[in-house]
């Protein structure tokens, strides 16, 4: 592969309210035994991409923890490998990153010693399973200067929180605009991009000394008249997370069978961080429905339309209904949970009573858990 | 220079022939136990828990599975610059080419490999068993005790100790006499094949016993110790400890891990077993699906019901299936309305839609009756069996079958089908 891989992982927003207190969204867990940026570093190694950066800033702690080491992925290796960037203060710098653009900007050293042609750059809160080589075939094939992949806007979801983009018939953008007030558009940009990386440089000094910090309002909406700039159409699954009602939905989406095969029956694979954890173990009272229930997990209760997350313990005469219980979540005996995103490491006391009555509830407890 | 205080030498090579077609084409510390570890996975992670940086394991019979799962040792921490994980098969030589004809005969032809970490204590290990064990611990009883060698033994019920070999010892630990398989034990102490030697002492048993045929430890190189007046003593071990050697007790064993509170739990979080898992993503069970009292392992998809029954990971068990009292291995697919009873069944194995297996009366098994027992039904790996027969008691099947390898559509109790590869 021809191309060196850019993970934008720094972010963070008010959607997806108090589950951000906790980490970046693209560490947030996922699919029971995933984190949201496995989906963009295995789509990078799938690729045969060898180095890539992910940049970082929001509470990077959890992120780190899950690339604590790179060999899950097949980054461990002379030849490339993992870069976590998170700022520092240089003799020229004392800002955190101000934007995607001058997270770049702060790390173009990182890129300028690359010899790869080209950079494939991706925001590491999207679900989706794409080889970046068609879309680099794609762009060398269309001479773009860069190319944005674009999907349609996952059901249920607001066109209005992304950019939209507008192509001609050749595929060439005609218009693109960041998260709109309004918009009738259904074709979105991914948060993906192919770029040469001479020309992310020179875009991106430029931006710099201008004093402008945002990949997509300073570099792609702006320069879409003067250069090249081309929509790679994705046709298979794609979401992203970045809101609570969107994780939500798309936690649920692998409850259908179809979603379920496209990710973890077909090759290749997603890879994650292994855990060792045992497999998962039902109890008498133990009653499961349409859920997904990963490893570690022990359960004495009912659970219906959920998904348990790893090492996840129901107690005895509970019912967990259209719910996410998120990582080594502790349910004591007769608690009731319907249309909840339980947080991690939560301990939820015997006979409690969580329901989303408008929505989903998220429920963050604080309470002790003594181990013996 | 390099210096190992205690490196570990693990054998597993064994083929573990009374597991029948569970080992027709992988050695037995490659089966998998429990939902997702393989036997191997026991001790390994043992070393590295008892801070065992350097551990041979010596292959021999059928080991690609076994070098496959190992690689180099990742799951568990064992890449390491010096030391880690050496896997040790026989080779050629100038002269004497030879297999490993016998336990301490395989150590014997890896005195180079041990001689580069230049350790002061060895630690000799079997592949074949199930339990957890501080073997830092036991090197610093054998290190109190002044001992040339430390065998790890524990008790067993007193009507039982005459199907082991047991030790003898004196108020303090020593050993004074051996038994094997005493028709009257005068010790319920088992030998448990767990082996610490100071280095020099191994070293030299093994050059003095180098011409002994099918040298072995138990037999060979532990009288030969205690011959020499060497001090031998015994490490007593009172925690679980389980032989999977026979099917009835590999079957029992995996069933152990359903009780409520397993007496052996893969849950704490203090020594953890390690495994390599291909298999990520989290199970699903269906509306339909019914479970009770089971493990199951990751990416299995559940649409049928599953009774006391340990499912391991990837497995699909589809509509209308019932798998009860069974252990169901990595990649099998049971089609829909199956029933299956008390069996057995390994790695990417099909069983087609409505074959029902573990019915009618139990009849010893004609072709190998002291393995295929217990009334189980036993099914080798990447064997086919087609929909709609029927299955006895004390059965094995191993390969690709047919509707025309079952008359009438069934497989009496006690018959078996033996289609691939090696006789199993």
């Amino acid at each position: 592969m021809r191309a060196v891989g850019v993970i934008l992982a720094g972010g963070n927003n008010q959607k997806m309210r108090e589950l951000s207190h906790k980490r970046a969204i693209a560490a947030m867990p996922m699919a029971g035994s995933f984190r949201g940026i496995d989906f963009a570093l295995s789509n990078m190694t799938n690729s045969g991409i060898q180095k890539v950066a992910v940049l970082t800033q929001y509470n990077s702690r959890s992120l780190n923890e899950h690339l604590s080491s790179s060999k899950w992925w097949d980054f461990g290796r002379k030849q490339g490998g993992l870069y976590v960037f998170t700022p520092t203060i240089t003799v020229g710098n004392n800002f955190w990153y101000r934007g995607t653009a001058d997270a770049i900007a702060q790390n173009l050293d990182f890129l300028k010693r690359c010899h790869e042609p080209y950079v494939v750059i991706v925001s590491g809160d999207g679900i989706y399973k794409l080889d970046y080589n068609k879309v680099l075939e794609y762009h060398i094939e269309k001479k773009a200067d860069i190319t944005v992949v674009c999907a349609d806007v996952p059901e249920g979801d607001d066109a209005s929180r992304f950019g939209v983009i507008k192509a001609g018939e050749d595929g060439r953008v005609e218009n693109f605009e960041e998260k709109p007030v309004v918009t009738s558009e259904t074709v979105v940009s991914a948060g993906i991009y192919v770029i040469r990386r001479r020309q992310l440089i020179e875009l991106i000094e430029k931006a710099a000394s201008e004093e402008r910090y945002d990949f997509v309002n300073d570099i792609l909406v702006r320069y879409k008249d003067l250069k090249r700039i081309y929509a790679y159409k994705m046709d298979t699954y794609w979401a992203n997370i970045s809101t609570v009602e969107a994780y939500y939905k798309t936690n649920m989406d692998f409850l259908k069978p179809d979603v379920r095969d496209y990710f973890f029956r077909q090759y290749p694979d997603v890879y994650s961080k292994i855990e060792d954890m045992p497999p998962a173990k039902y109890n008498p009272g133990a009653e499961v429905k349409n859920s997904l229930v990963s490893a570690g997990c022990i359960l004495n209760g009912k659970v219906e339309n959920s998904i348990l997350f790893k090492k996840v313990f129901i107690g005895e005469n509970c019912v967990i209904k259209n719910s996410i219980i998120l990582n080594d979540v502790y349910i004591g005996d007769n608690t009731y949970i319907e249309n909840c995103i339980v947080e991690s490491h939560d301990t939820i006391c015997a006979n409690s009573r969580h329901v989303g009555e408008n929505g989903v509830k998220l429920v963050v407890e604080t309470n002790e858990r003594y181990v013996l | 220079m390099i210096k190992k205080e205690m490196i570990a030498m693990l054998l597993a090579g064994g083929q573990g022939s009374r597991l029948g077609v569970l080992t027709s084409k992988v050695a037995k510390p490659a089966v998998t136990f429990g939902g997702k570890y393989r036997i191997i996975d026991f001790p390994l992670s043992n070393c590295i828990n008892s801070g065992v940086d350097t551990v041979g394991v010596l292959t021999q019979y059928q080991p690609l599975r076994l070098n496959t799962h190992i690689g180099i040792g990742i799951p568990w921490d064992l890449d390491r610059n010096i030391g880690g994980v050496s896997i040790l098969p026989p080779y050629e030589k100038s002269t004497d080419t030879e297999w490993y004809t016998g336990t301490a005969n395989a150590i014997y032809q890896n005195l180079t490999y041990m001689e580069m970490f230049n350790p002061e204590y060895v630690l000799i290990l079997g592949g074949d068993h199930i339990y957890k064990m501080d073997y830092e611990v036991m090197l610093d009883f054998h290190k109190a005790n002044g001992a040339a060698c430390t065998i790890a033994a524990m008790p067993v019920p007193w009507e039982e100790a005459s199907r082991f070999g047991v030790v003898v010892t004196d108020e303090t630990s020593r050993i004074t006499e051996f038994q094997e398989k005493p028709k009257e034990p005068k010790s319920n102490l088992a030998s448990m094949g767990i082996y610490i030697f100071t280095w020099s002492v191994l070293r030299d048993a093994l050059i003095a016993n180098a011409s002994v045929p099918g040298c072995d430890f138990g037999k060979h190189i532990i009288p030969y110790c205690h011959e020499k007046g060497m001090k031998l003593v015994a490490y007593e071990y009172n925690g679980y400890w389980k032989d999977v050697g026979t099917l009835s007790s590999y079957w029992e064993a995996n069933m152990e891990l359903i009780d409520i509170i397993p007496e052996f739990n893969l849950y704490e979080e203090f020594w953890k077993i390690y495994t390599s898992s291909e298999i990520i993503p989290p199970q699903y069970i269906s509306a339909e699906a019914k479970i009770e009292k089971s493990i199951i392992g990751d990416g299995t998809e559940i649409y049928g019901e599953v009774r006391n029954s340990v499912i391991g990971a990837g497995v699909t068990i589809g509509k209308g299936a019932v798998v009860r009292d069974s252990i169901i291995m990595k990649g099998t697919n049971i089609c829909e309305n199956a029933v299956i009873d008390r069996a057995i069944i390994a790695e990417n194995v099909q069983i087609g839609e409505g074959a029902v297996m573990g019915i009618g009366e139990e009849v010893p098994n004609k072709f190998k009756p002291n393995v295929y027992a217990g009334g189980l039904v036993t099914i080798g790996e990447n064997s086919v069996v087609p929909a709609h027969v029927k299955i006895g008691k004390n059965t094995a099947i191993s390969g690709v079958t047919g509707a025309e390898d079952y008359p009438d559509g069934i497989l009496e109790s006690g018959e078996s089908i033996i289609k691939d590869g090696d006789m199993a």
